[in-house]
């Protein structure tokens, strides 16, 4: 079995993590750029967050023969936060960037102006630069606040497939299928999502254009999660191939509309086992 | 069309990319380099995804991406401020472009000390083992000795082969040997392995020693009497 996580933040993850997923099957990941649970007050400190995605991080995962990507973008979150504005003039910087594979994440936390702002510009930075983008939904008031984010991407000209939608549910996954955007699930041990929740909605909508990540981060989450969905879906009567679908191609045809996946070399181009700062302790 | 710092180095560059399908983007970014010289921030991150990362036939020790990177650093450098720009763009560089600049700095040597010495140092802070190598290339000749010497003793900490480091021999000195005797004898009292090049390193410097006064070498701990 090989999975491919496409929402993980594991640079608040330890090299055990690493070692576990990579145990289990977990091949690639995405890391989107997001908030760090304590908010920052200016654009510097998330120049060196952005920094540690396209350079440490990669590097990292690299040791355990995971290929690492990224998706940058100033998160709803911290939109809010006039000190931290400046950091959409450092997003194109990084945009750029070869590791880069979508804009992101984007999209409500409490649908305040100054997070329509953020999030308008952003989705033009995406088509600007040719990238996907990564729609964050919020966790409360959570189906008006898909719904307002689907007007959004619809106002902005990006073409439908070319955006996911994440952290749905039960309520809100019918809107996105509709739109014809990418149905993004983030499995959480207790909130968002479980495997078998998941199994169920894989079953009434199909497993064509959906993503399944575990999305953990620095909160209880759990980075096995994507493959204990793909065995709750195996024990479910899902095929091995429809699992490979939705744990691996799905998300490779998602972010390989980049034109910068890179599976392949993306180890090579990292470092490999022999010689790495953290399998022998770093200094 | 060559390099216009009359830099042999990078022409070979330029030739070495002549008739890969970069190359007319590369022209092209050269041109935009010369005419706007922010406009590197664009094209020197997208290098890679024009030329492909292939090593260069005519240049073995050159991927492609990183002589490309070369030759617009080198554009950079002939504009007028470019070399402010350098330390702005290694900044904002991901791995693979800072490790082009480290690599590049060794034969750009118009690339102003007070611009490439940070940026030594910096990626000899990083934990990066690609970026700690090509910073003890060629281009650590700008460093001084106690960064030298630093950086040298992290390679042989962190398992880096010494075999690409720059003038190894020739510059090892007493200093040098202390730390590697102290290193050595610290993985000795802890039952681990000092890798093979490094102890050879010191057993050379210690036989030069013999030729000179000895007296500070003298005095280093050797990695044979704790084990």
């Amino acid at each position: 079995m090989r999975i491919f996580d496409p929402h993980i933040h594991m640079t608040s993850r330890t090299t055990d993590d690493y070692a576990a997923m990579a145990a289990a099957g977990v091949k690639a990941v995405v890391e989107p750029a997001f908030w760090l649970g304590q908010p920052r007050t200016g654009p510097g400190s998330f120049a060196d967050y952005f920094d540690s995605l396209v350079g440490w991080e990669p590097y990292r995962a690299a040791q355990f023969g995971i290929a690492h990507h990224a998706t940058i973008a100033l998160n709803p979150k911290e939109a809010n936060d006039p000190r931290c504005r400046a950091v959409l003039d450092l997003v194109p910087r990084y945009l750029a960037k070869d590791g880069v594979v979508a804009v992101g994440e984007i999209g409500y936390d409490s649908m305040t102006p100054e997070e329509d702002e953020a999030f308008t510009r952003q989705l033009a930075m995406a088509v600007e630069f040719g990238l996907p983008a990564l729609v964050h939904t919020p966790h409360r008031d959570k189906a008006r606040g898909t719904a307002r984010s689907l007007d959004v991407v619809r106002e902005s000209g990006i073409a439908p497939e070319r955006v996911v939608i994440d952290h749905l549910n039960e309520v809100t996954v019918k809107q996105v299928k509709d739109a014809g955007c990418w149905a993004g699930f983030s499995i959480y041990p207790d909130t968002k999502m479980s495997p078998p929740r998941m199994v169920e909605i894989l079953k009434d909508y199909g497993p064509e254009r959906v993503l399944v990540n575990s999305a953990a981060d620095w909160g209880k989450s759990d980075p096995l999660l994507t493959v204990r969905t793909a065995e709750a879906m195996r024990e479910a009567g899902f095929t091995d191939d429809d699992v490979d679908l939705v744990l691996w191609r799905n998300p490779v045809a998602f972010y390989g509309q980049s034109g910068r996946l890179n599976l392949e070399d993306r180890q090579s181009a990292e470092g490999t086992f022999e010689g790495s700062s953290i399998l022998r302790g770093g200094s | 069309m060559t390099g216009i710092n009359d830099n042999e180095a990078v022409d070979d560059l330029w030739d070495a990319l002549d008739g890969t399908p970069g190359r007319p983007w590369l022209d092209d970014a050269v041109a935009s380099v010369r005419k706007e010289p922010a406009s590197i921030a664009r094209h020197f991150p997208a290098a890679g995804r024009h030329t492909g990362r292939e090593t260069l036939p005519a240049e073995p020790g050159w991927t492609a991406d990183q002589a490309a990177r070369a030759v617009l650093l080198d554009a950079l450098l002939a504009t007028p401020g470019g070399p402010d720009q350098v330390a702005e763009l290694y900044r904002y560089g991901d791995s693979r472009e800072k490790l082009a600049m480290l690599t590049a700095f060794s034969i750009l040597p118009e690339a102003p000390d007070e611009q490439v010495v940070p940026i030594l140092r910096d990626a000899l802070r990083t934990n990066d083992t690609r970026l700690v190598a090509a910073a003890l290339g060629p281009v650590a000749d700008r460093l001084d000795d106690d960064a030298w010497r630093q950086g040298v003793l992290k390679c042989v900490f962190m398992g880096v082969p010494l075999a690409g480091i720059h003038g190894l021999h020739d510059r090892g000195d007493d200093g040098l040997a202390l730390m590697l005797a102290g290193l050595a004898e610290e993985r000795a009292a802890a039952g681990r392995d000092f890798p093979e090049d490094a102890a050879a390193l010191l057993t050379d410097l210690r036989r030069d020693d013999r030729a000179g006064t000895g007296q500070e070498r003298d005095a280093a701990p050797r990695p044979g009497d704790a084990g």
